[in-house]
């Protein structure tokens, strides 16, 4: 045991309750807050937060309820950016939320408005580069029109 | 193994365990706060207090509704948007009137109004609106008391729902004819406080019922006109109905009717100006005579209610209720605003929920409408004024009564119009297209007044009523 020093057996017993509670309450805490549904991509996994209660009802009675989940159109479809953006945006949520660092009420960032508009045209495609415009100009924004087709707000 | 490295052993072991301890506390920590977070997901309500159909106390439905209560309490906040909002002038106290703050004369504002209202107690004192907190003091001692008022007052100006109860020994609208009937100092002493939740807010559900006579009447007179017999608003408005009609109760156009002084909204043929103007006009009845032109004519009050309903807003099914007390999120209970107050004060909650723009444009935007609506008001106000001061020269001259009776009616038409706009304390904004309408039709009014003063023998043109609205 030489790493513990001058400890001995005492310092072994001290290293493993501390470790052990680190471990313990760390992963007591990931199952509290429902660590492992962010990994899912059930919906109501986005509505743990009670901030999300609105956006979350307002899915379940929108139009694209049965075709489409959060992270369908929040988040992009390759395996990488899904779980970058997942990461990123977790994150922050989690920051923003605990400490109440965040002004209300709640609107997208541009970022996450870029990914979302491009997950429209992703499943619309034709109809989208109908209203784009073959000019190959700056594209139309689709959400700005169909803002409830998510949830309304 | 020397002694050295043992301890920079020691050293990397005990600086491990404090990381690990470090991060314990962390996560601790986190773990508390996930959990606060969870309780504030429920919603809660303590029946601290049983409250009755005669708990007219707000403090003690507050002890229940703690939250609300702390809004409503907020109604004595005193900021100035550019056209309304509440304010705060000082004065000195007198014994006739203690108040030590009022709010600013709007007869100093604009001196136009006195003679607009010449020979009527609003001509002696009209101020600027205040928080309902302020409702029942500012009633009791505007300098308008001096000219004796009945008991009808009240209905609007205080807590009134447990005092028509106990007057009518349980039968509202006897109660309430009780008060109409009592002289204002009579009355005023069963009155003891501003609107509290007992006006709105059904104790046992919480939910929302209308507590005035005069509303269910003035609804049902109106419904009737649209087809709707027997309407009963407590059992067959919506709820979102409601958020609107609880506001409605004083929140209108009014008269006194006969000598009874019964409180009457005059809804039967419609909401509009023009509605309103012709149900005065079936039923003979004027607010006094004024003073320079001898013109019987009509005073219109604080019209929120029916100038709203004419509104996109309405249209869109958006109450009252959804941006003067909008939602407020209050850990993750939604609770509606209690601190009613103007929307520009709360720009945020009130408008950006359904229009995520930003503050700055929206309130531009409001005050575009209100300057627009203001300068139209102020055309239209000096032209009332012209032809008020040609038909009191015409007077001078000694002209009959005949040859003026077409410019009396369109001072008459012209006033009431003119007032419709001017009493609405939102400065065209729940509905800014009527708003114009109304004001232009005014000016137009006054104006052909000006002319038929000058020839006896001119008949103006009033546009025709049209359907009623079909809201």
């Amino acid at each position: 045991m030489r790493y513990m020093g001058t400890l001995g057996r005492g310092g072994a017993v001290l290293a493993g309750i501390v470790v052990g509670l680190a471990a313990g309450v760390g992963g007591f805490t990931f199952w509290y807050g429902k660590g492992a549904s962010y990994l899912t991509n059930d919906p109501a996994a986005c509505a743990n937060c009670h901030i999300m209660y609105a956006q979350y009802d307002g899915w379940l009675v929108a139009s694209h309820r049965s075709v489409a989940t959060c992270n369908d159109c929040h988040t992009p479809h390759n395996l990488v950016g899904k779980y970058t953006v997942k990461g990123k945006n977790g994150f922050w949520h989690s920051f923003a939320f605990t400490t109440g660092w965040f002004a209300e009420p709640i609107r997208i960032k541009e970022s996450n408005r870029a990914v979302t508009e491009r997950r429209c045209r992703d499943c619309h495609t034709e109809m989208a580069r109908v209203v784009d415009g073959a000019d190959g100009g700056e594209p139309r924004s689709c959400i700005t029109c169909h803002a409830s087709v998510g949830h309304p707000h | 193994m020397t002694d050295g490295s043992q301890r920079s052993g020691t050293k990397w072991f005990l600086g491990g365990v404090a990381v690990a301890g470090v991060v314990a506390a962390g996560v601790l920590a986190l773990l508390v706060n996930i959990f606060e977070r969870k309780q504030e997901a429920r919603t809660t309500f303590v029946r601290v207090t049983e409250v009755t159909d005669t708990t007219q106390n707000p403090a003690v439905w507050g002890a229940n509704f703690p939250f609300q209560y702390d809004l409503y309490l907020r109604t004595t906040d005193q900021v100035r948007t550019r056209f309304g909002g509440s304010e705060a002038l000082p004065r000195t106290p007198t014994d006739a009137d203690p108040r030590s703050i009022v709010a600013q004369s709007k007869l100093e504002e604009d001196p136009r109004l006195k003679r607009m209202w010449a020979g009527y107690a609003f001509s002696r004192d009209f101020r600027e609106e205040r928080g309902h907190a302020y409702m029942l003091d500012d009633q009791t001692f505007t300098e308008r008391q001096q000219v004796a008022q009945p008991g009808t007052c009240l209905n609007c100006h205080a807590s009134m729902y447990a005092v028509y109860n106990a007057l009518g020994d349980g039968d509202l609208t006897v109660g309430f004819e009780r008060i109409n009937q009592m002289p204002y100092a009579e009355a005023r002493e069963h009155a003891s406080q501003a609107i509290a939740c007992i006006d709105c807010h059904d104790p046992e559900t919480m939910r929302l019922r209308i507590t005035r006579p005069a509303f269910m009447e003035g609804m049902r007179a109106y419904k009737a006109a649209q087809g709707v017999a027997d309407y009963d608003v407590n059992t067959m408005a919506t709820r979102q109905e409601m958020r609107a009609f609880v506001c409605g109760q004083c929140h209108v156009e009014y008269y006194f009717r006969g000598a009874e002084k019964r409180l009457v909204y005059p809804w039967a043929n419609g909401l509009r100006a023009e509605d309103i103007y012709a149900y005065y006009r079936a039923s003979g009845f004027s607010d006094w005579t004024h003073a320079e032109t001898g013109a019987p004519v009509l005073k219109a009050q604080h019209p929120e209610f029916e100038m709203w309903n004419q509104g996109v807003h309405a249209r869109a099914g958006v109450a009252c209720a959804d941006c003067h007390m909008p939602y407020l999120r209050v850990g993750a209970q939604k609770i509606s605003d209690h601190h009613v107050r103007s929307p520009l004060l709360n720009i945020n909650n009130a408008c950006q929920t359904c229009h995520p723009v930003a503050e700055d444009e929206l309130r531009a935007r409001a005050e575009r409408i209100q300057e627009n609506t203001f300068a139209l008001r102020n055309q239209a106000m000096d032209a009332l004024m012209d032809l008020i001061g040609d038909l009191a020269a015409a007077r001078g001259r000694g002209t009959s009564d005949a040859d003026l009776a077409a410019a009396m009616e369109m001072q008459r038409r012209a006033q009431f119009y003119i007032d419709f706009v001017e009493a609405e304390n939102s400065t065209g904004f729940h509905a800014p297209q009527e708003a114009a309408r109304v004001l232009g039709q005014a000016l137009d009014f006054a104006r052909q007044g000006q002319i038929a003063v000058r020839d006896a023998r001119y008949r103006p043109i009033v546009p025709a009523r049209g359907e009623t609205d079909r809201r």
